[in-house]
């Protein structure tokens, strides 16, 4: 079974339902949702539902604890087993300690760069300057970067923002030389070097491996 | 809170060119910033009475905005471009005529941290409000902290982080001042979007500050108290 590709500005603003039968619930970040249903379908996980909240809570790192336990509260009635499909993500511990106190587990780690390259390489790697994007991210550029720092009004701030960055590193998660002639341009924009890192699903795909059963 | 038709900043008294100025701060004209801050040199104003009546006063209102939600980052950085080219012209001025020291701060984002924009933002208001600032930039060790408030004798020590993982760097900085013994010889201020006033607490900081118009205050307190301390001992 091949689930259909959500739309990615959906993803960005509303997240997505959860739909089907199974047991295990995994809520998780609108920007993993492709990534998630590619791997459920792939290994045959039927059992498996997904929600996702909203991704762009990505910008306002503050506001995501309330929405996953917003929408742990709206679901756990249902499921067996839920588990959270985010990293730390800038919640400064906050999603942790949630987890904690849901009694539900969810990725390691500091963000989706460092899970899809795999944890230990990404902290390794220790790139200071490098500004990165996911499969997702190089989609939804616009909305994530260009018009939120407004620089599709006043590009003369771009400095201000990315003065300090070296290069832009584009973390894929599928081949596809559009995203990838997309995250050039991109980097272009920003006035950063430009460096293409296939990662794969990284520690996603074990995270979710062991959480399937 | 622009106006449609051409103003012509040199036709308006002085009242009339501060309120204007408040609007163009807000607008992030840095032309017309420019422009008045010279009219205003030229009618007689002391450089100090321009910063804090029409840049200080301008900013604070953005400030103020920024902080109820109406205003967002991108505004505020074009506000604050415009009064940095308004403050370029007054800075050479304002040592020549004597303008009150407040006291004098070091300033740096944390090591493995290279985001500035909210410490860009205290050094110029904190400049603004009279202190001397002497900027790290980023990426910064604690050795590079200690050596320069040592070497500027510095009052105040600000410290900047964005990230969750840079954050935990400043409780480093103040644990290595205080195995020195020279912990309580400063005013120690944190700031940065993941930070709070718990975290501030737990990490020995004398205060957390959530953007650069509290940093002002704050440090004019800790200041103050400092002083009022000295003249009773």
């Amino acid at each position: 079974m091949t689930t259909a590709t959500p739309d990615p500005d959906t993803l960005t603003d509303s997240g997505l339902a959860p739909e089907g039968d199974g047991r295990l619930l995994i809520i998780a970040c609108g920007a993993l949702a492709r990534e998630i249903l590619d791997l459920r379908d792939r290994n045959g996980w039927d059992h498996m539902d997904l929600a996702c909240l909203p991704a762009i809570l990505h910008n306002t790192p503050d506001r995501i604890p309330d929405a996953v336990r917003s929408a742990f509260t709206r679901h756990h009635i249902r499921y067996d087993h839920i588990y959270l499909a985010y990293a730390d993500c800038g919640t400064g511990g906050a999603l942790d300690r949630l987890c904690e106190e849901l009694g539900i587990e969810m990725i390691r780690g500091p963000h989706c760069y460092a899970f899809f390259d795999g944890i230990d390489r990404f902290a390794a790697r220790d790139e200071m300057t490098a500004f990165y994007l996911t499969d997702f991210l190089v989609r939804q550029f616009d909305a994530f970067v260009w018009r939120p720092l407004g620089l599709d009004r006043h590009p003369e701030l771009r400095d201000m923002y990315f003065g300090n960055y070296e290069k832009l590193v584009y973390l894929s998660q599928n081949e596809d030389p559009d995203l990838v002639a997309r995250a050039r341009t991109q980097a272009d924009r920003l006035g950063l070097a430009f460096e293409h890192r296939p990662t794969g699903y990284g520690d996603l795909a074990t995270t979710l491996d062991t959480w399937a059963g | 809170m622009s106006d449609e038709e051409d103003i012509i900043l040199s036709e308006l008294d002085d009242e009339e060119l501060v309120q204007q100025m408040h609007d163009d701060l807000y607008d992030g004209l840095k032309e017309e910033i420019e422009e008045a801050v010279n009219i205003l040199l030229e009618r007689g104003w002391e450089p100090y009475r321009i910063l804090t009546e029409a840049l200080v006063g301008g900013m604070t209102i953005v400030g103020q905005d920024f902080r109820d939600g109406i205003l967002f980052v991108p505004e505020v950085l074009l506000a604050a471009n415009a009064m940095k080219a308004g403050m370029s012209i007054l800075k050479p001025l304002l040592a020549e005529t004597g303008a009150p020291k407040m006291g004098k701060m070091v300033i740096g984002t944390v090591k493995g941290d290279i985001h500035d924009i909210g410490k860009n933002l205290v050094s110029m208001m904190m400049e603004g409000a009279g202190f001397e600032v002497v900027d790290l930039g980023i990426n910064n060790p604690v050795e590079d902290y200690i050596e320069a408030i040592q070497k500027e004798e510095a009052d105040i020590l600000g410290m900047s982080a964005l990230l969750t993982t840079t954050m935990p760097y400043m409780k480093v900085v103040i644990d290595t001042m205080k195995e020195q013994g020279i912990r309580d010889d400063y005013i120690i201020l944190v700031g940065g979007a993941p930070l709070n006033e718990e975290f501030g607490k737990a990490i020995g900081a004398d205060a957390y500050c959530r953007d650069a118009a509290v940093a002002v205050e704050t440090a004019k307190t800790f200041i103050t108290r400092r002083h009022n301390q000295a003249a009773a001992g």
